[in-house]
This record gives structure tokens, C-alpha cells and sequence, in this order.
């Protein structure tokens, strides 16, 4: 790799013999009319080429979240790294066997907790195989605005905390106002903003209020705008592209070996994308691109990621222009609960409800994975279900758990400064990882 | 960067009105039992996924072949995962999600681990790196042990976790021990078990190791506990 040289002016404060502060240039003449960096003889305990033992995190700002990496150093060069996980384990999968479909969708706010609602619409597309229920048409649509929405948000999340990391604190301001206007959008449709819960098994827990398309119209048409914004600022500046532009490069062929998925995996060139190979909520008939990256680097996942969000803002376009009316619910009252007015006026209805709440809607003897594109990648809910209301195994197959499996493999060789650009180039959430 | 519609041929459409039982088998499903006949137990169309059900000893050559093969190429394992049903007599699955990316085919292979023996089978590391984590979460969560796995660790839960297998149906929900007894051990707990002895024989942090340890790191032994 071709040496970069950068201007630099340090100095760092000493002692001289009196004990009086006394300032040490650590920049000395190299000989040749330049300077060099060198620290002062005696500053540095020499190794003589032993390897060091650095434990990064838990308790660390830069592994988002309760990450722990044992690294192996030779000097300042990683030749290895062991993760640590599990600080998180809440065992959501175990719980969810003790809990009726609608139940489990609670969970699924908490796991990936950057893209609630996006989990809380594969879970219950999930779920709806294993009963077998087609929904609504405006259902879907609803959904894939949820969807979509939730992706913008986990990446505008990810773009501000790289940016942190890298050092660049601006976007990080700029991306998190534009987040919170989707969480204001959210409260106004679900009343909550993290833990939307926000599906049920048949459809939606409520439609959207009248007049909020109009704000969502009105994110649409100005989140471009920031998107330009950062775009200016980061993806041509000189201090970005050096510390991220071949870091942690996979292959093509690695990166399909390694499981990697979603923005990790097209970076690395390969254009796989669940709504466009194993298409559900009809995301055939959006007209959106797959961005692929070429060199699978650091940078060409900033850059996927990037244009995902221009991609998603095109798809919640055309949602917001065919969003059907008609109901949200499907009609089957041993699934969906019948309406408040009803419930207590009825009494057909008062014992469905009394049904669906206590006994909870029971699936057919069978077993499905759903596998959603989720902002992290290939998010699949895996359920077996024995007739009774309550699963028999609930699986998440967590993205960012396999993509992070490769870490060890992408930092080996780099610099320990990298190793926290390539760390957020993944966009690790714990809560998922660790289920 | 280029952008783009994805992998050539016919775009694919959003399955709809699916049936429970009966939708048309993939195609590898009928290739693989001509290959392996006996092996391939019995073959099932769920929800309109096919699932293979593969005798335990030849898992490993069947999803070799289904990899490898030019009309198959399941190149991306997406996930291994185990169930346990209620009935106790039901013997455990451990549970295959492969995906062909230049097919767009998704398959699901299952082998059946009777109780009461060790749970035990090939693990799939050598074919797809993506295995690593998983069959390390499997075993943790299940104690199915994966022959050939080079570092069969715990992976969710702490390496000094004594109370068994979590996702089994006989653990409690609670956890076998009682809050008291967790804080007791946590606490009780010695610091260098946080790190693998693999992590403890780098460099000085294994000469500074008690002799004990480092004794049982010389006889072959991985984790700190």
C-alpha cells in the first residue's frame, strides 16, 4: 500500500531535569530535509516482536452495543480476532414458546430494536404462511410503507454512528433529525416510536389516522434533500474515503461462504436481495434497483448502503401513490379480534374476543421460514407449530449475527483504528445478535 | 457500482394463496433421491417448502453433493437450527436452510437425532464458513455436538454455564438454578475464565496463567473453565 503523507504538528508535554514542564518535539529530521514521526528513545518499552493481547469492549462506545473482541496485536496490526457475544442474551426464543403469535410479536420490537417494525411485519408474514392466511391488499401496502420506513431509519442509525466512529460528527446531527421525523410518523400511526408492535397476525394493530399520509408525502419529498447533504459532505471527502476504502474486503465467493447477507453481501458485488429473489408483499411490482458495490470494502458499503436509502425513498413513493382503501384486517374473527363496539354489544363477537385473547388463534400442524430483506440483511423467522396456539420452536435467523461471524476474518492485517470502521461497516445491533 | 434488477432469468412473483399440503416439490428434492436413495428418509412439501428428511450419517455427503453439483449449486447456507417438540418420544431435528442464489432455490434439510443417545453429527464448517456461528449456537442451545467443528464453543451463553442446554424442552424457563445461586456463581466466578485458553496463549497472558491452567491448556484443553 502506497505511504500517505499527512501534515501533522504534535507535541506532547515532558519534564525536563528540574521537573518543570518542558515541551518535546516528537516529530524529528529524518535525515533526507523531512521530519519523521518517532517517539523520543525510552517512551516505548520495546516488544521485540511479541504479540499482545488488547480486550475491545464490552463497555465500548465503538461496538455498538456489548461487543467484545479479544484482539492479538504485533504492534499496532491485528493478527487476531476472538468476539465475544452473548452479553445481551435475553432468550426471546425461549420465551416465545411459552407465548400465543401475537404474543411473540413483542418480541420481535426488541431483538433488532433499529428496525422494530420492520421485524413486527416479517414476523407476522411469517406467521400468516403458517396459518395460511392471505391479506389485504391495503394491508400490504401499509406494510411495505412500515417496511421501508424502518430500513430508512436503521440505516439513517448506522450512517450517524459511523460517522461517529470514523470521526465525522455532522452527519450524525442531520441523520438523526430526519430519524426522528419518522419516528414522529410512527407515533402518530402505532402511538408508539421504539416498540411499535405494530402487526398482528391478519393484519395491522391499527390503520393509519387521516391526514398522515400528508406528512409522509411531505418526508418524501424533503429527505432527498438531506440525503444530498451528506452525500457532499462524505463521499468524495479526502479524510472518508482514507479510512474506509480497502478495509475489510471480502470476495464475492467469501462473502456467499460466509452467509454473509443484505448490504454486506452486495457490496461484495453479488446482487442478492430478498425482494427482488424471493419477492413477498409484492415487492415485484415496485420499480426499485439493487445497488452492488464492486471491491467489497468498507467504502462500497457506505456507498450500498447509501443508495438503499434513495431506493426506499422511490418505493415508499409508489406505496404512498397505490395505497388501496379498503380494510386493513383480514375477515375471520377466530384470528383477527372484532371491533371494541362490537366486542361489547355482541355476543358473537364478545365470545370471539374472549376466544382470540385466552386461547389465541391456532395454525395447522406445519412449519415455514419467511425470510424478509431486513436492513441488516436476511432476516428469516423460522415456526414449527404442533396445532396448539403456542409454537413449538421460534427461530430468528439473525443477519447481523452472521455477518459479524466474519469480523475475525476481515480485520485480520489491518490497523487496531480500522478495526472500528470495519466493526461499524456491519451494522452489528446486539439486541439481535444475542437474541 | 452499478445498479440493477438481480440475478438473470424470469423475475420471481410474491407467492400467493399458498396450500398447506400439496404444492408442487423442488426439483433437488427428486434429484437427490435418485442419488442417494436409501438416505433420503422421506421428502415433504410444507406451506409449499420442500424439506428433506436425510439419515444423520450421510447429511454431510448430501449437502456436499447439493453444493457442488453444477444443476444444484446451494452455495449460501442461511441457517442451522434445531427443534425439540413437546412429545417427548419425537426425536430432535436439526434443521438445514439452503439457498441456491444462481437458482433462486430455497430447500430445507432435516435429520432426525434419536433421544437418549449422543446427540451428535457432522458438522458443515468445511463446506460453508457461514456454519462457524451457527452449529456453535446450536450446540450451545441444544448440546447437539458437530464432529469436525474446529472450536465447538459456547457462543450466547458464558463458557462456565453449568445449568444445560436452554432451548431443550426440559429446561425450565426460569433456568435450573435460583437467582441466589446465579449471583453466587457469577461471583465465585474466576476472572481468567472470560478469556478461552486459545486467548490466554497469547503472548505473556500465558505465563502469568496459575499452574493449573496452563497444565490443562498443555493437555489439550480449550476453555477456561
Amino acid at each position: 500500500m502506497a505511504r500517505r503523507t499527512v501534515e501533522v504538528e504534535l507535541s506532547t508535554t515532558g519534564l525536563d531535569a528540574q521537573g518543570r514542564p518542558q515541551r518535546v518535539p516528537i516529530l524529528t529530521d529524518d535525515g533526507g530535509g523531512g521530519l519523521a514521526l518517532q517517539a523520543p528513545p525510552g517512551l516505548e518499552p520495546d516488544l521485540e516482536g511479541e504479540h499482545m493481547l488488547i480486550n475491545l469492549g464490552p463497555q465500548h462506545p465503538a461496538t455498538h452495543g456489548v461487543l467484545r473482541l479479544v484482539l492479538e496485536l504485533d504492534g499496532e496490526t491485528v493478527v487476531r480476532c476472538i468476539p465475544h457475544i452473548g452479553y445481551l442474551h435475553c432468550g426471546f426464543e425461549k420465551m416465545g414458546e411459552y407465548r400465543q403469535y401475537n404474543q411473540i410479536i413483542c418480541w420481535t420490537d426488541r431483538e433488532d430494536y433499529l428496525n422494530s417494525i420492520g421485524n413486527n411485519v416479517a414476523f407476522a408474514l411469517g406467521a400468516e404462511r403458517l396459518f395460511g392466511i392471505e391479506i389485504t391488499e391495503r394491508c400490504k401496502v401499509l406494510r411495505v410503507i412500515a417496511s421501508e420506513l424502518s430500513r430508512i431509519m436503521s440505516h439513517l442509525v448506522w450512517l450517524g454512528t459511523f460517522c461517529i466512529d470514523i470521526g465525522a460528527f455532522t452527519p450524525f446531527l442531520w441523520a438523526f433529525q430526519r430519524r426522528e421525523e419518522i419516528y414522529r410518523l410512527l407515533e402518530k400511526w402505532i402511538g408508539a416510536r421504539l416498540t411499535t408492535s405494530a402487526t398482528r397476525v391478519g393484519g395491522m394493530a391499527a390503520d393509519i389516522p387521516s391526514g398522515w399520509m400528508d406528512g409522509l408525502r411531505q418526508f418524501i419529498r424533503t429527505f432527498p434533500h438531506t440525503l444530498d447533504e451528506i452525500d457532499r459532505v462524505l463521499t468524495k471527502n479526502a479524510i472518508w474515503v482514507g479510512r474506509t476504502v480497502g478495509l475489510g474486503v471480502m470476495t464475492p465467493e467469501e462473502a456467499i461462504n460466509w452467509g454473509l447477507s443484505g448490504p454486506m453481501l452486495r457490496a461484495s458485488g453479488v446482487d442478492y436481495d430478498v425482494r427482488k429473489d424471493f419477492p413477498y408483499l409484492d415487492y415485484e411490482t415496485y420499480d426499485f434497483e439493487v445497488p452492488v458495490g464492486t471491491n467489497g470494502d468498507v467504502y462500497d458499503r457506505y456507498l450500498v448502503r447509501f443508495e438503499e436509502l434513495r431506493q426506499s425513498v422511490r418505493i415508499l413513493q409508489q406505496a404512498a401513490d397505490r395505497l388501496p382503501d379498503g380494510p386493513v384486517n383480514i375477515d375471520d374473527p377466530r384470528i383477527i379480534l372484532p371491533p371494541k363496539s362490537k366486542a361489547t354489544s355482541e355476543m358473537e363477537s364478545m365470545i370471539h374476543h374472549f376466544k382470540v385473547v385466552m386461547e389465541g388463534p391456532r395454525p395447522p400442524i406445519g412449519e415455514s421460514y419467511f425470510a424478509v430483506e431486513s436492513p441488516k440483511g436476511e432476516k428469516g423467522y423460522y415456526m414449527v407449530s404442533d396445532g396448539t396456539a403456542k409454537p413449538v420452536r421460534w427461530r430468528i435467523r439473525p443477519p447481523s449475527f452472521v455477518n459479524l461471524a466474519a469480523i475475525s476474518k476481515m480485520v485480520e492485517g489491518h490497523l487496531l483504528s480500522d478495526v472500528i470502521a470495519i466493526n461499524a461497516s456491519i451494522d452489528i445491533v446486539m439486541g439481535e445478535i444475542d437474541r | 457500482m452499478r445498479t440493477g434488477a438481480s440475478a438473470s432469468g424470469g423475475e420471481p412473483t410474491t407467492q400467493k394463496n399458498i396450500s398447506h399440503r400439496g404444492e408442487p416439490a423442488n426439483p433437488s428434492a427428486q434429484a437427490l433421491q435418485q442419488k442417494f436413495g436409501g438416505s433420503i428418509k422421506r421428502v415433504e412439501v410444507i406451506w409449499g417448502e420442500t424439506v428433506v428428511y436425510v439419515d444423520p450419517s450421510s447429511v454431510h455427503d448430501v449437502i456436499r453433493w447439493l453444493k457442488d453439483d453444477p444443476s444444484q449449486r446451494y452455495d449460501f447456507l442461511s441457517d442451522v437450527t434445531a427443534v425439540e417438540y413437546r412429545d417427548p418420544e419425537v426425536p430432535i431435528e436439526v434443521v438445514w436452510h439452503l439457498r441456491s442464489l444462481p437458482f433462486r432455490q430455497f430447500l430445507r434439510v432435516k435429520s432426525q437425532l434419536a433421544k437418549g443417545k449422543p446427540l451428535e453429527i457432522d458438522s458443515l464448517y468445511d463446506i460453508y464458513r457461514s456454519a462457524d456461528w451457527l452449529e456453535r449456537e446450536c450446540y450451545d442451545m441444544f448440546g447437539i455436538r458437530f464432529r469436525g467443528h474446529p472450536d465447538l464453543r459456547r457462543i450466547l451463553m458464558w463458557e462456565s454455564y453449568r445449568e444445560g442446554f436452554p432451548l431443550r424442552k426440559d429446561f425450565p424457563l426460569r433456568g435450573r438454578f435460583s437467582r441466589s445461586e446465579q449471583l453466587r456463581q457469577a461471583l465465585a466466578q474466576n476472572p481468567e475464565a472470560r478469556y478461552s485458553m486459545e486467548e490466554l496463549s497469547i503472548a505473556d497472558a500465558y505465563a502469568e496463567l496459575p499452574q493449573e491452567m496452563r497444565d490443562r491448556l498443555s493437555k489439550g484443553e480449550r476453555t477456561g473453565e
